[in-house]
Formats: structure tokens, sequence, C-alpha cells
């Protein structure tokens, strides 16, 4: 693979930030946008746009055929079994609080149980704390180890008869941790216990199966796979799809409305209500046939490469600690300087052209647990090189050299 | 932008060794400041005599070096003024800050004016400002006596 042709189809890498090339390493946060992403948006809204699903002139036929290729792509892309399996929401958090809204109305009484993990991001916390809220349910935290990975055994150990879902991350956005997915799904069923799987981190950046991994719900974001904002993606399996409550109500969800009854549309469009994301949706179908255009064990090997050429360089640069040592772990590194502020690194780094992210990565939780306030974190998307952590080192050394520190 | 100016040898020693630090002796104003951001927080004790002068005042907080400067030299600018004394500092600080580059206050001498200044380099970084109000904001609602937290996404 051409690695440095990769970089080139990014047009925001021929920008300068403050005078020096852009070192992008927030993938995690968000990523860049290839050109064919860019240009489809463009011409889309130039050559093709209408609304989807109501009108019957050309434009709405056309819109509605490219808006179902992308869902067909999406099911293709996660291995899903059925088109209808994908929801195409705002983004991942508004997913996860679909699965918990509508899951909870129908299945969460007081007492009972949701269990997470001391790695999720807010947005797989906060939307099933609105339950604990609500309905009184419990929520309880599978621990983590000082590598960062989950402790399964502890997992299990927290399964009760009152569990009623267990909601988990596929892959950590602050240690990188990639959590065995399959092993807690195997737990779960053993109970009858349906599984969420927070997909953010995990379905730009390594094979996703959802036919593979068994789960029952799955959610991820487009802008963090080389696509448009603004573009969420819910997997679910077809049985709860059918079985749960409608989300938002309005046009496009209903299949008839009478003064005194309402019937909602069959799926996908009964979680799809008022006028979606169409031209980032379609959109989206062209970051899907950039991954493809890579493929996933091309893009995988040379994030794994760059990965660990970056942690080996790190470890050498005295004063710097790497968070956590995961047992198998993706391209995200959190990481302290002992004596610099994570905030203080971060705006030194960008003088250089790199951008890092500093703070919480809205995990709090797990901050908490490690007993840290802030951390920065470099994290690593297809289009990065070894020259990109090599430049990333040297204004570490900046930021050392500026602080004094030995 | 020049990272020069922003961290500036006097940010960085106060940043290193923040003045003042922990809680003083028989403190009857306290608040807490938390900037949700970045989860810095930064927790100021005084004690007013009764004609509202400030006897001492500290600080406790877990930050980037901004912040402890920023805290750390309010403290030492502060302590001997009386409250209106401080909020006008405090005002002259937030509008160097946002607006003008340059100290507009009667209550400080020259010298503190321009350890104040050494802040000025923050202007050009508007994700850091916060970082630098955060204390000052915090211990205005000390001497006020307000009872809630104060989170820097909710005040200017």
């Amino acid at each position: 693979m051409d690695i440095n042709g990769i970089k080139s189809q990014f047009p925001i890498f021929s920008k300068k930030i403050n005078g020096k090339p852009l070192i992008y390493l927030d993938s995690s946060n968000s990523s860049q946008k290839p050109i064919n992403v860019i240009n489809r948006l463009n011409d889309f809204y130039k050559n093709e746009f209408s609304n989807i699903g109501r009108s019957i002139h050309s434009l709405a036929v056309n819109a509605t055929n490219k808006f179902e290729e992308t869902r067909v792509s999406v099911k293709n892309f996660i291995n899903a079994k059925f088109k209808e399996e994908i929801i195409f929401t705002k983004n991942a958090t508004e997913a996860i609080n679909l699965v918990a809204t509508t899951f909870g109305q129908q299945n969460i009484k007081e007492g009972d149980e949701i269990i997470i993990t001391e790695l999720e991001h807010h947005s797989n916390y906060v939307p099933w704390h609105f339950l604990r809220e609500t309905k009184k349910a419990i929520i309880k935290f599978a621990p983590i180890n000082n590598d960062g990975d989950i402790i399964i055994e502890e997992l299990q150990k927290l399964i009760t008869p009152k569990t009623k879902i267990i909601a988990v991350t596929h892959l950590s956005n602050v240690t990188g941790t990639i959590v065995p997915i399959k092993e807690i799904v195997e737990i779960a069923q053993k109970k009858n216990i349906p599984v969420l799987v927070d997909g953010c981190q995990s379905a730009p950046h390594i094979k996703v199966d959802v036919s593979d991994l068994d789960c029952d719900f799955y959610a991820f974001s487009g802008h963090k796979v080389y696509g448009p904002t603004g573009v969420g993606i819910l997997y679910a399996k077809k049985k709860w799809l059918e079985k749960l409550p409608p989300y938002i109500g309005g046009g496009a969800m209903i299949s008839e409305v009478k003064k005194n009854k309402i019937s909602y549309a069959p799926l996908p469009e009964k979680y799809e209500a008022g006028t979606m994301a169409t031209a980032e949706v379609i959109t989206f179908n062209e970051s899907i046939k950039f991954m493809e255009s890579i493929g996933m064990n091309n893009l995988m090997k040379h994030e794994n490469e760059i990965t660990n050429y970056a942690l080996e360089k790190l470890k050498k640069i005295n004063s710097v600690k790497i968070i956590g040592n995961p047992k198998n772990k993706a391209g995200v590194i959190s990481f302290t300087i002992k004596g610099v502020h994570p905030h203080d690194i971060a705006t030194i780094l960008d003088e250089d052209g790199v951008a890092i992210r500093a703070g919480h990565h809205c995990c709090q939780i797990f901050h908490e647990k490690m007993n840290l306030t802030a951390t920065a974190r470099a994290s690593i998307g297809v289009y990065n090189t070894k020259d990109d952590i090599d430049i990333l080192c040297k204004a570490i050394e900046n930021c050392r050299k500026i602080f004094d520190l030995k | 932008m020049d990272l020069k100016e922003l961290y500036q040898d006097i940010i960085l020693e106060h940043g290193k060794s923040p003045r003042n630090l922990g809680k003083c002796e028989g403190y009857n104003h306290d608040a807490k400041g938390y900037n949700p951001l970045c989860g810095d927080k930064v927790h100021v004790y005084l004690k007013l005599d009764n004609k509202k002068k400030v006897e001492s005042l500290t600080f406790e907080g877990e930050g980037c070096a901004i912040s402890l400067a920023s805290a750390s030299i309010m403290t030492e600018l502060v302590k001997g003024k009386f409250s209106d004394e401080a909020k006008d500092i405090m005002n002259a600080f937030l509008n160097m800050i946002k607006n003008t580059s340059e100290i507009k206050s009667n209550h400080l001498d020259d010298d503190q004016k321009t350890k104040l200044m050494s802040l000025s380099g923050v202007k050009q970084f508007p994700m850091r400002v916060k970082c630098a109000t955060l204390s000052w904001h915090t211990l205005i609602s000390a001497m006020e006596g307000k009872k809630e937290e104060i989170n820097t996404e909710t005040i200017d």
C-alpha cells in the first residue's frame, strides 16, 4: 500500500498550521476527509439534491436509491444480515440514546441492572444514567486493571437475574484497548442478556463483523470513518427493532395516521423520522468505498506499524508515561509528561502543527480510576506516517525544553 | 502566535512552584471552581477581616501552568486589598485578557501590573483564556459567599 498516496488523497494535508505542515493525531476525535468524500457531498448538492422517500419525481427517486445504497454498503461493511438492521442517526451518541430510551422504556423497571465498564466514553454512560434517574435502574461498572483491560471475570460476577443489558466499548478511546466482545457476548448469551457495543473507535480501525460478534446492538459514527458529520449508524438485530417502540416521532416513521390511532412504518423507516442528513448519508457511501479501496487488513497492518513505532519512540523519551498497556492495542496513545500539564502539551505541540487532544477525552470514570485529571492523546489514522511520529516526538522534546525538564 | 510570550519565565516559575498553596488558617470564605473541558479544579480560601480586607488568601488545585501561575499571582496581588479593590483588579485583569493590552487599575503598582501582564500572552490562545480566569472568578465567588461551584462553561 502506498501510504504517501493515501495522505495525498486528503486535501487538508496541503494546508499549513501555524506555518507548519499539519500532523493530525486526533483521529479518535474525528478523522479528516478524503477528496472523494468531499467531492461527493459537493456533487450531490450541485447536481442531485432532493429529499428522499416522499416525492415521485426523478431527483427524489435517485436520492432515495442512493440513500438506500449506503445502507446496503454499511450492512456489508459490518457484515449484518439484513439492510433493515441498519438505522441512520445523527451520530453514535444518538444511536446509543435510541437503544437506551426504547429498550429502557420496554424492559427496565425499578431495581433492574445495567452493566457498563470503567472504559466507557460518556456517550455510553449518560444515556444509561437517564434510566437510573427515570426508572431507578442500577448501573454497575465492570472494573478495569492498570493495563486498561476489562477484568472479564469481574464483569461476569456482576451479572445477576436483574441484569437487563450489558453496554461496552469495542475499542477504548483512551487506552486503545481492543475489548474481547465475542467473549462478553458469549457470557451474556448464556444468561439471555443483550449486549450493546459502542463501535465508535473500532469501525474505523479494525475489521468489524457483527454477525460474528453476535452482539445485539452496535453503534458508530460516520465522521470517525473518514465520512461527513451528521451520520450515525445503529446496527440492531431485527428482532429488537421489530419489538422495541419507536424513538423519535414525526414524518416518514409512520404508516397511517388517524385522529385516534397511529401505526408505524416498517423497518428501517420506523426509526428514521423527519428529514435525515440525506446528502451526508449518501456521501458516507464514498467513505466506505475509500476504506474498501485500502482494504481492512492493509489498514490494520499500517496502523499497527505506526502505533508500535510511536510507542517505541515515546517510551524512550524521559518523563513520558504511556497510560495503559492492554493486551490488544489499537492506535490510541494517551500519555502524560511529568511536570507538564496536558493542556500545555497540546498548546506547545500545536505550534509545531501537531494536533493532539488533551483532557479527559469524555472518559472521566477512567481518569478517576487511574488517578489522573487529564492526559494528552495522540490517535492514529490511516494517513499517519512514521515521519508524523518523528515530528510528534520532536515537538514533545520542545515541550520538555520549554518546561526545562531533565 | 508566540509560545515564548505565553510561557514567560515568570509563568513557568509560578506554575512550577505556586505561592500560597493550601488552606490558610482561619479562613472564613472559600469557593470551588471547575473547568469541565479539561477537568481542572481550583479551591480558593480567604480570610476577610471585619472591614472586608483580605487578610490571607490561598488556593488548592490541579491544572496547567497557566491556571496555576494565574492563581499563584492572584494570591500575591490580592492579599492586603479590600474586597472591592480585588474586584476592580479582577475586572482589569479580565479586560486585559479579552480586550485591551494594558492593566487599568488604581490598586496595583507598576511592578504588580508587570507581574499580571505576564499572563497577557494567553490572549493569542483563545482556548486557554479560561485556564487563566478560573481562579479569579472563583475568588470573587468566595468573597460574595456564593455556594455554587464556578463552572467555566457558564461564566464569561
